[in-house]
């Protein structure tokens, strides 16, 4: 087998395949994050625990109820993105004519509920969810081991990612949704119930949220804390692509776990820091972001 | 062109600048009587745990009250003059005055590169660049050596204060404690109150109008930035000698989100509010710690309560009803 710069490639394609999977759950994340900024204007704090409510709902869902995986895969998102439309008509729409950072410091404080509500009723060490029957198991690519549920994160996160964007940029109701991005008011007039569409949208990202969460319940332990960290590395991921472009979100995300992935191989310490790094060097030359376009 | 019309003579008449009004000097002396008298009615660590909050909060609402600019990472200055100070006062035998200093320009540093960078963006994003540079400060000292990782850096002697004051004793350290953050917090009081806080003032009301009168905005959004870290890192070195220890809770974003929330408790851009949040917040978490978690979600639903319902603060709608400003 061949070597690079001294590296085993079953370890180069290991990382690099975690790099793909994180990467995976950077870009559903900041897709959402976009998606949600996009129409309402706040960076949404409480994504990460909303992507922890994900993989619980999953995890009670088989626990208390015995449902199984796959149904949980649309269930826990559509429940997740339910409690969210509750907390956007409560709460966050009643700031959209104040300071954006009201919005932020709002999602902040429920984050802060939320996770320390997890964590009073299940603790902090961990719940182990199984991976689905179908997809334990793994392929043997000649040059490397690719377990089935792994590549299956990734099928299912691109799928996700292209489907969003497809909706946006190419049918109708994505159309209403860019142009009330663009122009409230006036799409207002033409008779689209602007705050419908709104509360919808923050629902539609709350769920891509929850989404990534049932993906990485059998990945990782479904944990009260699992969100808060991964959210702050998301928030990077954001400043560096901008949120202007779903598309530049995509890439930027899974661009970016893959550059994790690598410096995990060539240089371990600094792969906790490297996206940070990347980010302030982002902000020297193009401050606006990769894809941004405002500043 | 004549004087007049220079860019500085066109604010408004700084009247507030001349002096400090009657009733604020009243209330400086009288809080400083009550902080006389703190240590013998509370324990002194804690008492001197409250005054290194209030200074923090004090530091923070200097660039979210009166600049604009919410940070979301100013664990990482707190946080890192901590270790440093800490550092200084048990490897190096620093006495703490020199290790507060170093944790201190420790602090002023970091704040130089973090705040160059992030001024580059505005609102929503300035908050979360600061938050990811703070998460990037906090996995540095996770992993560095001299932090001590998870263990942090544990029995950090108190040396005798200059060489030759012995500061074992509690009771004794308190008074340097207040001396120095009572210090710090009518600094601050005296940047906010100068010309150059009247200049931030008018960034934050209206950034291209100030830019029009001639001025660097982004100069002094840079130098609030450096002066408020530089504070933080006063009230975390000040942290470290007086609990002998720095561990990474004070680097971590809880401790940022801490800040925010004792400076939005107590009222953004008023003088004594950050104060009267790090009481509130500080004493909460002291008699309500056994709650474990809990005090997590109580702190959440003061932030959605206090966004929602309560923007001014405590102080903000004290000085709403007396018509002062506190």
């Amino acid at each position: 087998m061949f070597e690079l710069l001294g590296i085993p490639p079953q370890v180069l394609m290991g990382q690099l395949l975690i790099g793909l999977i994180n990467g995976s759950f950077y870009a559903v994340l900041s897709l959402g994050l976009a998606v949600i900024f996009g129409l309402l204007n706040i960076i949404n704090f409480t994504h990460g625990a909303q992507y922890m409510m994900g993989a619980f709902v999953a995890w009670m869902l088989l626990n208390y109820v015995g449902i199984g995986y796959w149904p949980a895969l649309i269930l826990a998102p559509v429940v997740v993105g339910a409690i969210g439309i509750a907390l956007e008509r409560v709460m966050i729409s009643r700031l959209y004519k104040l300071d954006h950072l009201y919005g932020l410091l709002l999602t902040f404080g429920l984050a802060l509920i939320i996770q320390g509500l997890f964590r009073n009723y299940y603790g902090v060490s961990g719940l182990p969810y199984a991976i689905p029957p179908a997809l334990q198991g793994g392929q043997n690519l000649g040059f490397m081991f690719l377990p089935n549920y792994r590549g299956w994160v990734i099928v299912a996160s691109v799928i996700v990612c292209f489907g969003t964007w497809f909706m946006i940029e190419k049918t109708r109701l994505g159309a209403y949704l860019r142009a009330a991005t663009e122009n409230p008011e006036l799409v207002g007039a033409f008779g689209i119930n602007v705050p419908r569409m709104i509360t919808l949208t923050y629902g539609f990202g709350v769920g891509l949220a929850a989404f990534a969460g049932v993906l990485a319940a059998p990945i990782y332990s479904v944990n009260p804390n699992m969100g808060a960290d991964l959210i702050i590395v998301v928030f990077a991921v954001v400043v560096i692509g901008g949120m202007g472009s779903i598309m530049g979100a995509i890439l930027t995300g899974f661009g970016l776990g893959i550059i994790e992935g690598l410096t995990r191989v060539f240089y371990p310490e600094g792969s906790a820091v490297v996206i940070f790094v990347i980010m302030a060097i982002v902000l020297m030359i193009k401050p606006e972001g990769l894809f941004g376009n405002t500043a | 062109m004549s004087d007049t019309q220079t860019p500085k003579a066109a604010l408004p008449a700084m009247t507030h600048t001349v002096g400090m009004p009657r009733h604020q000097k009243i209330i400086f002396i009288l809080l400083l009587a009550v902080l006389i008298a703190l240590p013998f009615m509370v324990y002194p660590v804690f008492a001197m745990k409250v005054l290194c909050f209030a200074l923090f909060a004090c530091a923070f609402n200097l660039l979210l009250g009166f600049g604009g600019l919410l940070s979301f990472g100013h664990a990482a200055y707190f946080g890192m003059a901590s270790y440093v100070c800490a550092h200084a006062a048990k490897v190096w035998g620093l006495t703490p005055e020199l290790a507060i200093l170093l944790g201190t320009a420790t602090a002023a540093v970091l704040g130089l590169v973090i705040g160059s960078l992030a001024i580059r963006r505005q609102g929503i994003y300035f908050a979360m660049v600061t938050l990811a540079f703070a998460q990037m400060v906090y996995f540095f000292a996770l992993q560095a050596q001299f932090t001590g990782g998870e263990d942090g850096i544990q029995s950090v002697p108190r040396r005798d204060l200059f060489g030759m004051f012995p500061m074992r004793d509690d009771l004794t350290f308190y008074f340097v404690v207040l001396a120095i953050t009572f210090g710090g917090i009518l600094f601050i009081y005296r940047i906010t109150h100068s010309p150059f806080g009247q200049v931030l003032k008018s960034i934050r009301e209206n950034e291209p109008r100030a830019i029009s009168l001639g001025y660097h905005v982004n100069r002094y959004k840079l130098m609030v930035f450096v002066l408020s870290a530089t504070f933080a890192g006063l009230a975390g070195a000040t942290k470290a000698q007086v609990f002998h220890l720095a561990s990474l809770t004070d680097v971590h974003w809880t401790m940022s989100g801490e800040v925010v929330l004792m400076t939005l408790l107590g009222g953004m851009g008023t003088v004594l509010g950050p104060i009267v949040g790090a009481v509130v917040v500080v004493t909460m978490q002291n008699y309500l710690a056994y709650l474990g978690a809990w005090v997590t979600v109580i702190q959440g639903c003061i932030f959605v309560v206090g966004v929602l319902l309560f923007r001014e603060g405590i102080i903000g709608v004290l000085s709403r009803i007396l018509k002062r400003p506190l």
